[in-house]
């Protein structure tokens, strides 16, 4: 494509996404992927109650941020890159928490 | 309204000629148009296949009103029935509706209206419609395997649990094509950011585009949601995960969440891009700018967003939570403002326009009246009261046939129409189209309307059969069917025949203002000869003038 740039401030944005990741920082995020995957199933076998899930949930959460912010290099992406995975994230937190106000408020009865 | 009651100026037909070279004859052969990374060619193998889609749709849609000419079950066993009502929503939908507009007219024109060579990604594209047709083929194999009978929502334990129809596979055929959606949406907010013109900025890009950008967001944010939940009935199905099984600990209404957080959205996913058409075509037949610019183009956003947060009017009478029931009941008569903002904006923009009567014009007219009938009824549908006493009867049918049908399809034809002699370098016939968009108008009007009425008299929908006393409006619902189908059947016979024997449209029959119109009709595979630089607003009307003024004539 030899379109003409419209913006000179896009083409700078552009050049910050060329980082070069060394693999010291893929085998790390690696292990600490791996160590937390021990860590859910070691604390799965241990009654925590209500909050088994929550941990679980919790770790998963962390690994998922560690995905996409060093594999998927997000974390050395434009702001743009950014907003657009900020804006799945909020789209799904809508979905959790408006979900939720059904599931939590379903058993208060009729007004 | 003496002299100018058409602003159509064609070339002089004795001497005019298609350009010598354009993107339809650039190369030829059936491997150029199969490998191809024009996005105007890729608009048109999607129209192709869409369009084949809507006849299997639409002949689905006419055995349902056939069945339905008689109380008794006479056509159709009961539960064919029910496989019939499903195979026309699920085509009619993941098949027509969502990919009508962006798919062929958004693929064809967003990147000229911009000012680009091609969309940011011409072998994505190329690949969302490989999926599109993949997906298609799954739907249509299920279709000749036996159907599925779920109807178009694969409604839990129903789809689950109890029925022993293709279930997995036309769920298959919507995963695969959700994500052509998907691809599509992303390639046009990728080529929006990027890709525009010098000088084309954010508030001069035509309001076809800002639609297309909001319906984009919609598309990659919301599609994913139904492709999993599909995956998770498909799970459920085959080895019972118990997601939505009670017994399991799921929740049955878990599936109605995640299935309306996509469902509703993909409602604006049909319709944005129609009312994009609408904004086009009521600037151009009123030769104004459309009124509150801006308004416009920030409410396609404000729809795409406040779209997601209000789905559970989808299940008010569902069991939900009656507290949550009223947060969504009030968030849903939000979503009724930036729809009503354009629709106020577009009656404004006519007001004291230089309005005539082409074809497009008259079905964005058609348009502007179905779809407030069809939105303002859906404030009915979504205040708590109401619903209980309308929703699941052929009330809510009536509802979404008018914005869906009487909204999107009547915006499709428009759309299809104006640009049509672009597309194609040759005008459709004007008389016999104008005659075709009146039948349609009409045929739709017989067809639906009763249907608000047998709605409100309790006729429930989804059932084969039905008390005699709803007869005479059931009968007048199919007539008026009829008429619908010859409407759509007469654009199909005479647009075909234009292609041969259509009138030399030249570069700019309807003296409009976008990019598109300033280049050879069919355009060039390369779009534009050297990238526009833009210094006008969009539908400068003015700016228009002045560059047919100066033109340079040339020959040939």
């Amino acid at each position: 494509m030899s379109h003409p740039e419209s913006q000179h401030g896009s083409m700078d944005l552009e050049h910050q996404e060329h980082h070069v990741v060394g693999p010291k920082v893929y085998l790390l995020i690696f292990f600490t992927l791996l160590v937390c995957t021990g860590l859910t199933t070691w604390v799965a076998f241990i009654d925590l109650g209500v909050l088994n899930p929550v941990i679980a949930l919790a770790i998963a959460c962390f690994k998922a941020g560690l995905v996409v912010l060093f594999f998927m290099h997000i974390h050395y992406s434009s702001k743009l890159l950014k907003l657009t995975v900020a804006s799945g994230l909020f789209m799904f937190l809508v979905l959790i928490t408006m979900t939720l106000s059904d599931y939590i408020s379903r058993a208060w009865g009729l007004w | 309204m003496s002299s100018a009651n058409t602003i159509v100026q064609l070339p002089d037909q004795s001497t005019a000629q298609l350009p010598r070279k354009h993107y339809l004859n650039q190369e030829l052969g059936l491997k150029s148009w199969l490998l191809t990374g024009d996005h105007k060619r890729i608009a048109m193998l999607y129209l192709f296949s869409i369009t084949f889609f809507f006849f299997i749709g639409g002949a689905f849609a006419s055995l349902i009103r056939l069945q339905l000419l008689t109380p008794g079950s006479d056509l159709l066993a009961p539960d064919t029935y029910n496989k019939v009502f499903s195979m026309h929503g699920i085509v009619m939908i993941f098949l027509f509706l969502v990919p009508s507009v962006p798919a062929t007219l958004g693929n064809f024109l967003i990147p000229i209206m911009i000012g680009a060579k091609d969309l940011a990604f011409p072998k994505i594209n190329l690949l969302s419609w490989y999926l599109f047709v993949a997906g298609g083929l799954f739907i249509l194999a299920a279709m000749i395997l036996g159907g599925v009978d779920t109807g178009w929502t694969f409604t839990t334990p129903l789809s689950t649990h109890y029925l022993n129809t293709h279930v997995v596979t036309a769920a298959l055929g919507i995963f695969i094509a959700g994500f052509a959606s998907i691809l599509t949406g992303l390639n046009f907010i990728v080529t929006i950011h990027r890709m525009r013109a010098p000088g084309m900025t954010w508030f001069r890009l035509p309001l076809f585009v800002w639609g297309h950008y909001a319906a984009s967001i919609l598309m990659v944010l919301g599609t994913p949601v139904l492709a999993i939940t599909l995956v998770l009935v498909a799970l459920e199905r085959t080895i019972g995960i118990g997601v939505f099984d009670p017994t399991k600990g799921g929740d049955p209404l878990l599936f109605q969440h995640l299935f309306w957080f996509y469902s509703h959205p993909a409602v604006y996913i049909m319709i944005l891009p129609g009312m994009a058409v609408i904004s086009e075509v009521i600037s151009t037949f009123s030769r104004k700018r459309i009124f509150g610019y801006t308004a416009v183009a920030f409410s396609s956003v404000a729809i795409a967003i406040f779209g997601f947060f209000v789905w559970e009017h989808h299940m008010f009478i569902m069991g939900v939570s009656n507290y949550s029931a009223l947060v969504f009941s009030l968030l849903t008569m939000l979503v009724a403002v930036p729809s009503a903002i354009k629709i106020f904006n577009w009656s404004a923009t006519l007001y004291k326009g230089s309005i005539t009567f082409e074809t497009p014009m008259l079905y964005a007219f058609g348009f502007l009246g179905l779809f407030t009938i069809g939105g303002l009824t859906g404030v009915f549908l979504g205040s708590m009261g109401m619903d209980v006493h309308l929703t699941e009867t052929y009330f809510i049918v009536a509802h979404f046939h008018f914005v869906m049908v009487g909204g999107m399809l009547m915006a499709y034809l428009a759309g299809m129409h104006f640009w049509w002699p672009k597309i194609t370098g040759r005008m459709y016939p004007e008389a016999i189209s104008k005659l075709a968009a009146v039948v349609t108008f009409i045929g739709f009007i017989f067809t639906f309307f009763p249907q608000f009425i047998l709605g409100y008299l309790g006729m429930p929908r989804r059932y084969a059969s039905y008390p005699p006393e709803f007869q005479v409006l059931n009968v007048l619902s199919t007539a008026g069917a009829s008429i619908l189908a010859v409407g759509y059947l007469l654009p199909m016979l005479y647009m075909p025949w234009s292609l041969k024997y259509g009138k030399i449209a030249g570069n700019n029959p309807w003296q409009a203002t976008g990019l598109e119109w300033q280049i050879t009709s069919p355009p060039l595979t390369e779009n534009f000869v050297e990238t526009p630089i833009v210094d006008h607003e969009a539908y400068d009307y003015e700016w228009l003038a002045n560059q047919t003024e100066h033109e340079v004539k040339t020959v040939g």
